[in-house]
């Protein structure tokens, strides 16, 4: 599996970060040197075998339904970029 | 009392409660040390107000004659623990300015057992790396020297090493996701310990690959990461992976008697082109086990090879998923739009300037890894063959084994720069001995051992069976004790 620059654009761009043309050659390239090393698992006889789900054996904790948490919409928007009226403020999303 | 600061935590309460010292002194001792050792760049949040205040307060709490085993102790802080109010950073600059309005449960812990914090420490941004060179703050440096160049603490849990190694503090606070307190303990002559997954509760704590984070105590000695586990772990609500099961008396365990206990040595760590000293090291480990009474046996563990890249597939899967919360929305910092940008422009350019080149890196092999079309081929398989290399695990401990002793690193610290120039995966080679630890959740150890030709500490890693850290503590103690490892660097900085 070989990655180019047309889908090293793609990831970028599903991951939310800018990539400038320039660069999509090297970071094309270092994909491949990761994705080389990480072919190695293709050799590994894995028919039957469960994929992971949790590495203790134990059951999540369960809990009522409840509201146990809220009313601190100050303390929520403390670290904000932007923040007016009591929301999170960000560019325009609806024309 | 003199040199405060290489006090070790054992005997710091033990002089604080007979009055010889007060925790005000201990403390203001470790902030004059950290003051003077900028050149290490391991502090890089300083504390000194909320350290005097506890101070004071420990000492109260000590007068009235009730007051827990870290109650006074200096302690220094990973930057990726929430603390309130506190810069919290995880090293990276898209964090810049983050005071978060919560403690996170493990620093809350310390907090409420009376430990005093002296400020927050350096570490790879977001816990990626091994040699705490992606930090936005800038390198940690290891305080050990043999000529003129800087060497590496180790990652990512650089700063923590490098504090507890220059007694800058009697303790501090790491994070393992792949080996991040192990390889820097080793790499700096002091001890670490990765918990059981699920030990130690990870709120609070910003996440990397969530199903492989574990917070874990570094310090001066065996004793003292054991009195620090036992104050750090417990049942927390707040982290459903959080194991709710009673929390030993750790340092009680420390009996150093490990007759009739079965080590394990897997023959798949022995790696080609493995230095000598190393090797030897190793060999040395298992004869002291063997003179301290214990039935040394050689074990299997098949899939060892399969271990990086099974961790280089699920850890950048993880880290994409929580790392989407960068986005410039709710907390951090927010790139600079131009006219006419939106809300997509935002996210791009605020993700770009704020995470380094290795978290982006990450961020993406973990995008393509989970995304349609290869979520099969690479996130599927990499979680069966971790099903195996877990089971390669639960076999040896079935067959009787106690603990399993491994080198904890390939090799000694190298200087800082010197692998700028190698690919990625060069790096990743140094978690190649603590990263099956992760992937199967158990609880391992480095304790240090010796020293390579140049005189650079080497550590020996030994891992437990689940939940079983108390017995691996005790393992570790009588391997502390026959390899008698004492040396300390030298004052440069």
């Amino acid at each position: 599996m070989s990655i180019d620059e047309s889908t090293a654009r793609k990831v970028a761009h599903l991951a939310r970060i800018r990539v400038e043309e320039d660069e999509l050659p090297a970071l094309a390239s270092e994909f491949n040197t990761i994705l080389g090393f990480i072919e190695q698992l293709q050799e590994v006889d894995v028919d039957g075998v469960e994929p992971m789900v949790s590495v203790t054996p134990m059951r999540l904790k369960r809990r009522e339904d409840v509201v146990t948490d809220g009313s601190q919409a100050a303390k929520v928007l403390s670290n904000a970029p932007d923040a007016r009226e009591g929301f999170f403020a960000v560019p325009k999303v609806v024309e | 009392m003199s040199d405060l600061t290489k006090l070790k935590i054992a005997e710091a309460r033990d002089a604080l409660r007979k009055g010889d010292v007060t925790s005000l002194e201990l403390t203001e001792a470790c902030l004059g040390a950290i003051d003077a050792a900028d050149a290490l760049g391991a502090f890089v949040h300083k504390t000194p107000e909320i350290a005097t205040e506890r101070a004071r307060a420990a000492d109260d709490r000590i007068k009235s004659g009730d007051a827990p085993d870290l109650c006074g102790i200096p302690l220094g802080i990973k930057d990726l623990f929430c603390t309130e109010a506190v810069p919290s950073q995880a090293a990276s600059k898209i964090l810049t300015d983050f005071r978060p309005e919560y403690e996170s449960t493990v620093s809350a812990k310390l907090r409420d057992a009376g430990a005093v914090m002296l400020g927050k420490l350096n570490m790879d941004e977001f816990a990626m790396g091994s040699s705490n060179e992606t930090s936005t703050y800038g390198n940690a440096v290891n305080p050990w020297k043999v000529d003129d160049r800087s060497l590496t603490p180790g990652g990512s849990s650089g700063g923590s090493a490098s504090a507890v190694a220059a007694d800058l503090c009697l303790g501090a606070t790491g994070t393992d996701t792949g080996g991040s307190i192990r390889q820097p303990a080793a790499f700096t002559g002091i001890t670490g310990l990765k918990p059981t997954y699920g030990r130690c509760s990870r709120w609070g704590i910003i996440a990397f690959a969530s199903s492989l984070d574990q917070a874990g105590p570094m310090a001066k000695d065996v004793r003292d990461t054991a009195i620090l586990l036992s104050a750090m772990c417990g049942h927390d609500e707040k982290d459903s992976t959080s194991a709710d099961l009673p929390v030993p008396d750790f340092e009680a365990a420390l009996t150093g008697d490990i007759k009739g206990k079965t080590i394990g040595i897997p023959r798949e760590y022995r790696m080609e082109g493995m230095p000598e000293e190393i090797e030897a090291l190793w060999a040395e480990g298992r004869k002291m086990l063997e003179d301290a009474g214990a039935k040394v046996v050689d074990i299997s563990l098949p899939h060892t090879k399969y271990a990086l890249p099974t961790y280089y597939v699920i850890a950048p899967a993880e880290a994409s998923s929580n790392l989407a919360r960068y986005d410039g929305v709710r907390f951090g910092r927010r790139a600079k739009l131009d006219q006419g940008d939106g809300i997509v422009e935002m996210y791009e350019k605020t993700r770009a300037e704020g995470f380094g080149a290795e978290v982006k890196r990450r961020v993406m092999v973990g995008t393509y890894v989970l995304s349609a079309g290869f979520y099969d081929a690479y996130y599927n398989r990499a979680r069966k063959v971790r099903t195996l290399i877990k089971r390669d695990f639960d076999e040896a401990f079935d067959q009787g084994v106690d603990a399993i002793l491994t080198p904890t690193t390939p090799s000694a610290a190298f200087g800082l720069g010197e692998m700028t120039e190698a690919d990625p995966v060069q790096m990743y080679l140094n978690d190649v001995f603590t990263v099956t630890v992760n992937l199967a959740g158990l609880p391992g150890i480095s304790v240090p051992a010796g020293t390579d030709k140049q005189g650079l500490p080497l550590g020996l890693q030994l891992i437990g069976r689940p939940w079983e850290e108390a017995d691996l503590l005790n393992t570790a103690y009588a391997l502390e004790q026959a390899a008698g490892f004492v040396s300390k660097p030298t004052k440069w900085w």
